[in-house]
């Protein structure tokens, strides 16, 4: 029978392959030979020698590969391998990052730290705490997004539904202009205008500076998310005999909400660790200021920077304690919005 | 009810090129009309002028005269939105809203529009699916999103939304082409009932469809690529599919064109 003749023969669809196990032994024979190698030379930094492993790694996974399996199948594994290395190069300064955060930051890291000001703590002594920076950067983040988010979706709307010709195009190029704006610069040109009205700081002026910087990351990603709704939408709404306006209103908008919601979010986690506008117009505070519109406040970036440059031990645990509270806002953030795009989102 | 159209010295254009040319036809009430011709010939285009959708195309504008009951849907002050409640449509693949339940896409067309009547909605929900032959299939779940029906389900909650609304005109533009062959069946049905109430217009590439549910038959047709299309004839769909007036047109439907 023919199928026999095929099975006697050598298989011209079947070819030698590596075990499965192949890449993890590659992986861990590189890391040993890239100890030994960094042992050997006497080399201090950990970074180096994972550049050795990553690069040993990718060169042994061709050679073998290429001996056993062939050149093709080689050059296959190594572009897995580059992704693999890729996503560790990525990964590990992420990862350390957070690691050594949660480390130094929890030390101080509690309940009175989160509820109590630096009034009558002085940088060189322990105790003190963030409650003051918490509310600061509440109410500033708060205020530019009720500022710039609405600003931004419409701008977003208004480009995808209406823009046409040459004022479209002009909205689209500063809207590229503005996303390059260096925070320094938002928050000199928010300066210039105090120092023309001889104003002192305070903490909407630092939500202006905050909110021009949100504002074409907002406008950016929602214009994608409306992008995305398909055109079908759209026309089965107005044959309906439905008003543009409303169209836009209750078809296009719910439809791509969790996308915007996500964007907003994000952007708002931009200008949450802003310091530099902060720095200039909001200007800091040890005491608790709950008046956005009057008297200098704290945030919590710049609290963040004025701790670390007070140059004491205690400060520098409450700068990470700090950063840590920061991370974890974000993240909150972060959670809240995917929640809400998975919540909103078409099923 | 059900409105007749008069359509006189129509042309249709997107920019500068022009799609349609100098169209003129007279489409019955409670009648089914069926456009058929080859592919770009600009049925699709002169279906979307008679309800004003066609200038929602950037680029898209209409002369002409399309007169529903003696008024002209282009003539100044008429509101495009107006005109878009009376003369309804149904797409080519199924479009239902996908943030909505089954309930509420029978119902967005009168609640879009400002309606918010508890009971009347319910009434004119239940009126509108039964009128789609849907009611029975999604009865249990109507507070389901209305994308998990399947794709023929789908396509007839499309054609209740448009009829909640109660337009007098149902402009169909392929409503099959996605479809399976049952769906297909149940969607040709549900249009010799609909006839009773609306004026139908289908734009078809089916011409077994066009000669099983529609009434009268116009042939589009386009001299070459490029050129804008043109209505060739408009007759009884028996005589267009046993003997039409024109060679074109009896080459089209025997296969021998192209």
């Amino acid at each position: 029978m023919s199928t026999a003749a095929v099975t006697d023969k050598r298989s011209t669809l079947r070819g030698a392959t590596l075990p499965r196990w192949s890449p993890w032994a590659i992986a861990a024979g590189s890391v040993a030979v890239a100890i030994g190698i960094g042992a050997a030379a006497g080399l201090h930094s950990h970074v180096q020698w994972g550049l050795i492993a990553a690069l040993l790694f990718v060169l042994a996974t061709y050679g073998i590969a290429a001996r056993v399996e062939g050149r093709r199948q080689a050059k296959d594994r190594v572009a897995t391998s580059l992704v693999w290395v890729a996503f560790l190069l990525a990964v590990v300064p992420l990862v350390s990052l957070i690691w050594v955060t949660v480390q130094r930051g929890v030390k101080v890291l509690d309940f009175y730290f989160l509820s109590h000001s630096m009034g009558v703590v002085a940088d060189s002594q322990p105790g003190g705490g963030i409650y003051h920076a918490i509310l600061g950067s509440l109410e500033q983040v708060g205020l530019a997004t009720l500022l710039g988010a609405p600003i931004g979706v419409l701008t977003a709307v208004y480009l995808v539904e209406y823009g046409r010709g040459r004022l479209a195009r002009a909205v689209t190029f500063f809207v590229d202009v503005m996303t390059g704006i260096p925070s320094i610069v938002a928050g000199l040109f928010i300066l210039s205008l105090m120092l023309i009205l001889d104003m002192q700081p305070f903490g909407f002026a630092g939500s202006l500076a905050l909110a021009i910087l949100m504002m074409p990351v907002v406008v950016r990603s929602t214009e994608e998310m409306l992008k995305l709704v398909p055109n079908e939408l759209r026309e089965a709404s107005l044959a309906l005999g439905v008003p543009k306006w409303r169209t836009i209103l209750k078809v296009v908008l719910p439809t791509s909400l969790g996308g915007i919601t996500t964007g907003v979010m994000l952007a708002i986690a931009r200008i949450a660790g802003e310091t530099a506008p902060v720095l200039l117009l909001v200007f800091g505070n040890r005491f608790i200021n709950a008046n956005p519109f009057d008297g200098a406040q704290a945030s919590l970036p710049l609290y963040i920077y004025q701790q670390y440059g007070a140059g004491a031990e205690p400060a520098y645990d409450r700068a990470w304690a700090a950063s840590l509270a920061l991370i974890a806002f974000v993240m909150i953030l972060n959670l809240v919005a995917r929640g809400i795009a998975r919540w909103k989102s078409p099923r | 009810m059900a409105k007749r159209i008069d359509v006189s010295g129509l042309t249709a254009y997107y920019g500068s090129h022009k799609a349609i040319e100098d169209i003129s036809m007279t489409v019955e009430p409670r009648s089914v009309t069926a456009f058929i011709g080859p592919s770009g010939c600009g049925k699709s285009t002169f279906l979307r002028t008679l309800n004003r959708m066609h200038e929602v195309t950037p680029g898209g504008r209409v002369e002409g005269k399309v007169l529903l009951d003696d008024e002209d849907l282009y003539g100044a002050g008429v509101d495009p939105v107006a005109v878009r409640r009376e003369v309804g449509m149904v797409f080519q693949r199924p479009n239902p809203f996908p943030t909505m339940s089954i309930f509420d896409n029978v119902a967005a067309g009168l609640r879009l529009n400002g309606d918010h009547r508890k009971s009347e909605l319910n009434d004119i929900v239940e009126r509108s699916l039964k009128g789609a032959n849907l009611w029975n299939e999604v009865k249990d779940r109507l507070n389901k999103p209305g994308s998990g029906l399947s794709g023929g389900q789908q396509q007839r909650l499309c054609i209740a939304r448009a009829i909640a609304v109660e337009p007098k005109v149902l402009l169909m533009d392929e409503p099959c082409s996605a479809l399976d062959p049952i769906s297909t069946l149940a969607i040709e049905d549900l249009i010799g009932e609909l006839k009773e109430r609306f004026t139908i217009v289908i734009v078809t590439h089916n011409m077994q469809q066009a000669a099983r549910v529609s009434d009268r038959t116009a042939f589009f047709n386009l001299a070459g690529v490029g050129q804008p299309g043109k209505l060739i004839e408009i007759d009884e769909t028996e005589r267009i599919f046993s003997n039409p007036s024109v060679q074109a047109t009896e080459d089209y439907i025997s296969g021998r064109f192209g």
